[in-house]
């Protein structure tokens, strides 16, 4: 099982890739809309990544509920195999 | 027992000419915006990648799919009177009854061919090019016209920014015949009803809703396989095609799709920015430009992939006419 450290840091990398964010920019308090300028497509991709990395399913229905980093390492952490 | 007999069949298909219309009006997003949207260029483009599209005024879904077919039938070389089928792929037909097919072959000139409209949707054009071929192949029909043509503004809240928008009007159409070597591939295609809500017209207002999101995630996630297996389905590598013709739905699709499956050497369709998205046109009327623009070669390999509501996707490998 990921630690938080380790689903963070894999945030961090997926959000590189899809949106480009710097990874020094990834911290729990951000959000990703208004702080990391991740629009609502881009969370699609960034949740399919994630699902893919973590094992773990998020529907597009959770994603209005995941506002900043912190949210999703949470979703992750309760929610992966 | 009785057998009956059957057509004589020929070898194979071929599209022998594409042909397009859009009507004359140009609408940018300073438009969209002037008229009150909610909305900016940059949010516009970076999310769906239009810059402009074409709204319809005088014209019909009829009358754009009648222009679009002349073209393809002169680019085609046959006859109008040679047609003996006619297959309209739209979703925007302003009547339920009686469908445009047979109106459109009696506009153009030809006499009594079968004749029907299809629904697809976004994946219509592609559907409907599996159909002429699949007529010819069967040698129930020697030449066909193929039509997409879609009049969405009548269907689109032009102040709704995840419709009004992208959603705009035009017509491709191709000419398909029998050939002496396969020249259309095998088609891959396919539905998913479990998510028929994500792109469907509200039925009190008419007018389309979808949820981005939802055709986002489908698309991104399945179209880059219906891609490879249409090319494997044609005996051919994505590293061979020369052009691939995604759905013109939304720039960030087609460039994920087209990363996905990698094709190197083909010049992808990007006809969503000046055109935006004209669901069953959107196929044919790319394709007709790029080879009017000398982008892809004769002869050489073409996939095409159609997806939409339904949902529903097709996808197919031609060699360009």
């Amino acid at each position: 099982m990921a630690s938080t450290e380790e689903i963070l840091a894999g945030l961090a990398e997926i959000l590189n890739e899809v949106a480009d964010v710097a990874p020094e920019d990834v911290s729990v308090e951000k959000s990703f809309t208004d702080d990391l300028d991740v629009d609502s497509l881009s969370m699609v991709e960034v949740a399919m990544a994630a699902e893919e990395k973590f094992g773990v399913k998020i529907p597009d229905e959770e994603l209005p509920k995941l506002k900043t980093v912190g949210d999703a390492v949470s979703y992750i952490e309760s929610n992966h195999s | 027992m009785t057998t009956l007999s059957t057509a004589p069949r020929p070898a194979g298909s071929r599209v022998a000419g594409f042909g397009h219309y859009q009507p004359p009006t140009v609408v940018t997003n300073a438009d969209i915006i002037a008229r009150g949207v909610e909305t900016n260029d940059e949010w516009i483009q970076s999310r769906v990648g239009i810059a402009e599209r074409r709204f319809a005024m005088d014209e019909t879904m009829l009358d754009m799919a009648e222009a679009a077919s002349s073209k393809a039938l002169a680019n085609s070389g046959i006859a109008a009177t040679d047609i003996d089928l006619v297959i309209l792929a739209t979703c925007t037909s302003e009547q339920q009854v009686p469908g445009g097919a047979a109106t459109l072959a009696s506009r153009l000139g030809i006499a009594a061919p079968g004749a029907y409209d299809l629904n697809a949707a976004c994946a219509g054009f592609v559907y409907g090019l599996t159909s002429a071929s699949n007529a010819i192949i069967a040698g129930q029909a020697r030449n066909v016209l193929v039509v997409g043509s879609e009049k969405l503004t009548d269907y689109v809240d032009l102040f709704d920014r995840s419709t009004g928008i992208i959603f705009a009007d035009g017509a491709g159409a191709a000419v398909v015949t029998v050939s002496d070597s396969a020249r259309i591939g095998p088609v891959v295609w396919g539905s998913d009803g479990d998510n028929a809500d994500a792109i469907v017209t509200d039925p009190v207002s008419v007018t389309l809703r979808q949820e981005g999101q939802t055709v986002f995630r489908w698309a991104t996630s399945t179209m880059g396989d219906v891609s490879a297996r249409a090319c494997a389905a044609a005996g051919i590598e994505p590293s061979d095609l020369a052009g691939f013709v995604p759905h013109q739905a939304n720039l960030r699709i087609i460039d994920l799709v087209a990363k996905k499956l990698g094709a190197a050497n083909a010049v992808v369709a990007r006809d969503i920015v000046t055109s935006g998205n004209t669901s069953s046109a959107s196929i044919p009327l790319a394709l007709s430009k790029m080879l009017e623009r000398g982008e892809i070669g004769s002869g050489t390999p073409v996939l095409l992939v159609g997806f939409g509501a339904g949902l529903t996707y097709a996808a197919q490998v031609i060699l360009a006419p």
